[in-house]
């Protein structure tokens, strides 16, 4: 009986240490508020689109801020929303759509967002274009798998745009929860295609092939950001905020693929 | 009482129970039938139940046998199994989910000859939750009937056999009725674990409403759009989770301890 406690203790530990590790976006970023600003650390949560563009924007803006730190939790930009409203330890929010920032401006939690980038969808397919896709029109083929972003994040509602000004009906086989997680599904060939952003398909390399959107069919989000006014370091969140709408900031994001707002 | 003990003790009752308490509290009581209806809850709450009802009666078929392989008999490699066995039991259910992906994918190490031979492909069908939330529950299964095997008292299985009953019928009609309140306890177990179901299932057959979507990725999602929905369907889980712990209560004071 005593060796079953033993074990049903480990189990415990394990089952903790499992949830840990793969809860929410902002798990790894629930440290205790220090309102000291000589830790310097802030935490900006982005739009999981942003996540090659930011991670390059705050190495640069580590490298230029000695004794700061950034750290990021990156994710759908409605649930990250939901997140900060809900009390979450974030300095700065960079959504993926203005609807998204609207619900945390709303709530009282950030004020006088600034739009910094805009992003056009494109289709990724698997390189061997498995499903034969040439067009937006051959996703409402049903024997095209595809897979698209939840109905409330961003990149699913501009898809939905996509359709809609094409005049067809995609029925997807899957509903991902962002954006990087259904190129990953067209990454592993699970899919024949996926709706993503043109900089996730530039980010993705060889990885996947673009197929490009009519300008007459494509839909496009804006990009806001704004520092959170209950976070702990304000006015280095402010420091962030401006140096991505600075020039070396645009410059970052135009390389990797976003339009100026 | 010593303090010591009592403190730590009622700290954790805390902790267990505020959780719980925090749900009942903010739950949108009275626009609950409105909440449930307003958005895909009853599709998910139908496909979870009959997914965790088939995965139930897969691990009850293929798992009894195995716990009375690794109960009842003894070769090379027993233990190396057993471990094998129950790992999903430890193993986070997403990286389950993602060896379920590369074995079973269109592209995966089998699914690629189901894809090229049969035109099946798994992931993003029910079939897949099925696959999944098996996976993750079937130990459960397992280690109870297998530990109700150990403790079983082999003498009447062994009177049946010199009676001259068969392997088959021994099994059939002494072993399978003794561990019967076990193999209940097991199935309950395992249903309520594949139920609850998340990572693998979203890992390996992803989300769509009707298809894929169950109760807990359900609740995920609705967090997100709809807080109240998200509320009112983990009310509905809470529910069922008592419903299940009730029923297992009463198998282990009517029957005594079984697990």
């Amino acid at each position: 009986m005593r060796r079953f406690a033993v074990i049903a203790a480990g189990l415990a530990v394990v089952a903790m240490a499992g949830c840990s590790s793969s809860g929410s976006p902002s798990s790894s970023s629930t440290n205790t508020p220090s309102k000291s600003a000589a830790t310097g650390t802030i935490t900006v949560f982005a739009a999981s689109s942003l996540m090659g563009s930011f991670t390059k924007l705050g190495q640069q803006f580590d490298a230029a801020h000695p004794g700061d730190t950034v750290k990021f939790s990156f994710g759908p930009s409605s649930g990250l929303a939901t997140e900060i409203t809900s009390g979450a330890p974030a300095d700065v929010f960079a959504s993926a759509s203005p609807k998204n920032m609207a619900t945390v401006v709303s709530a009282g939690d950030a004020s006088n967002p600034q739009d910094f980038a805009k992003n056009i969808a494109e289709i990724a397919v698997p390189p061997s274009n498995p499903g034969h896709v040439a067009s937006v029109t051959d996703l409402a083929k049903s024997s095209v798998k595809v897979a698209l972003c939840q109905p409330q994040v961003p990149c699913g509602k501009v898809a939905a745009e996509v359709f809609k000004n094409a005049g067809i009906t995609v029925k997807p086989v899957t509903l991902q929860p962002d954006v990087k997680s259904t190129l990953s599904q067209v990454e592993l060939g699970n899919v024949d295609a996926g709706v993503v952003y043109v900089t996730d398909v530039l980010a993705a390399g060889a990885k996947v092939k673009g197929i490009v959107i009519p300008a007459s069919d494509n839909a496009s989000t804006l990009y806001p950001i704004a520092a959170i006014s209950k976070g702990n370091n304000l006015s280095i969140a402010q420091q962030f905020v401006a140096y991505v709408l600075s020039p070396a900031g645009q410059q970052v994001l135009t390389a990797a693929g976003f339009e100026k707002p | 009482m010593p303090a010591p003990l009592l403190v730590p003790a009622l700290v954790a009752v805390a902790f267990l129970v505020l959780p719980l308490a925090g749900l009942l509290i903010r739950a949108p009581w009275s626009g609950l039938g409105k909440a449930l209806s307003g958005s895909d809850a009853t599709q998910a709450l139908v496909l979870s139940v009959w997914t965790a009802s088939v995965s139930t009666a897969i691990s009850l078929v293929i798992g009894t046998p195995l716990a009375w392989v690794l109960a009842r008999t003894s070769f090379p490699g027993q233990r190396l199994l057993r471990a094998l066995v129950t790992l999903p039991l430890v193993l986070p259910p997403v990286v389950g989910g993602v060896a379920l992906l590369l074995a079973f994918s269109r592209v995966g190490l089998v699914g690629r000859y189901l894809d090229y031979w049969f035109g099946l492909t798994i992931p993003f069908t029910p079939l897949a939750v099925v696959m999944a939330e098996t996976f993750v529950a079937m130990p459960f299964l397992i280690i109870t009937v297998e530990g109700a095997l150990r403790s079983a008292d082999q003498g009447f299985e062994e009177a049946a056999a010199t009676l001259g009953a068969r392997r088959m019928t021994v099994f059939r009609r002494v072993t399978v009725p003794m561990i019967a309140p076990s193999l209940g306890a097991g199935a309950v177990l395992c249903w309520a674990r594949a139920l609850g179901e998340f990572g693998a299932t979203i890992t390996f057959a992803g989300s769509f409403p009707g298809q894929t979507e169950t109760m807990p990725i359900a609740v995920y999602y609705a967090l997100e759009n709809d807080p109240n929905a998200a509320i009112a369907l983990s009310l509905v889980l809470l529910l069922v989770s008592v419903v299940v712990l009730v029923s297992l209560r009463d198998r282990w004071l009517r029957r005594g301890p079984v697990l």
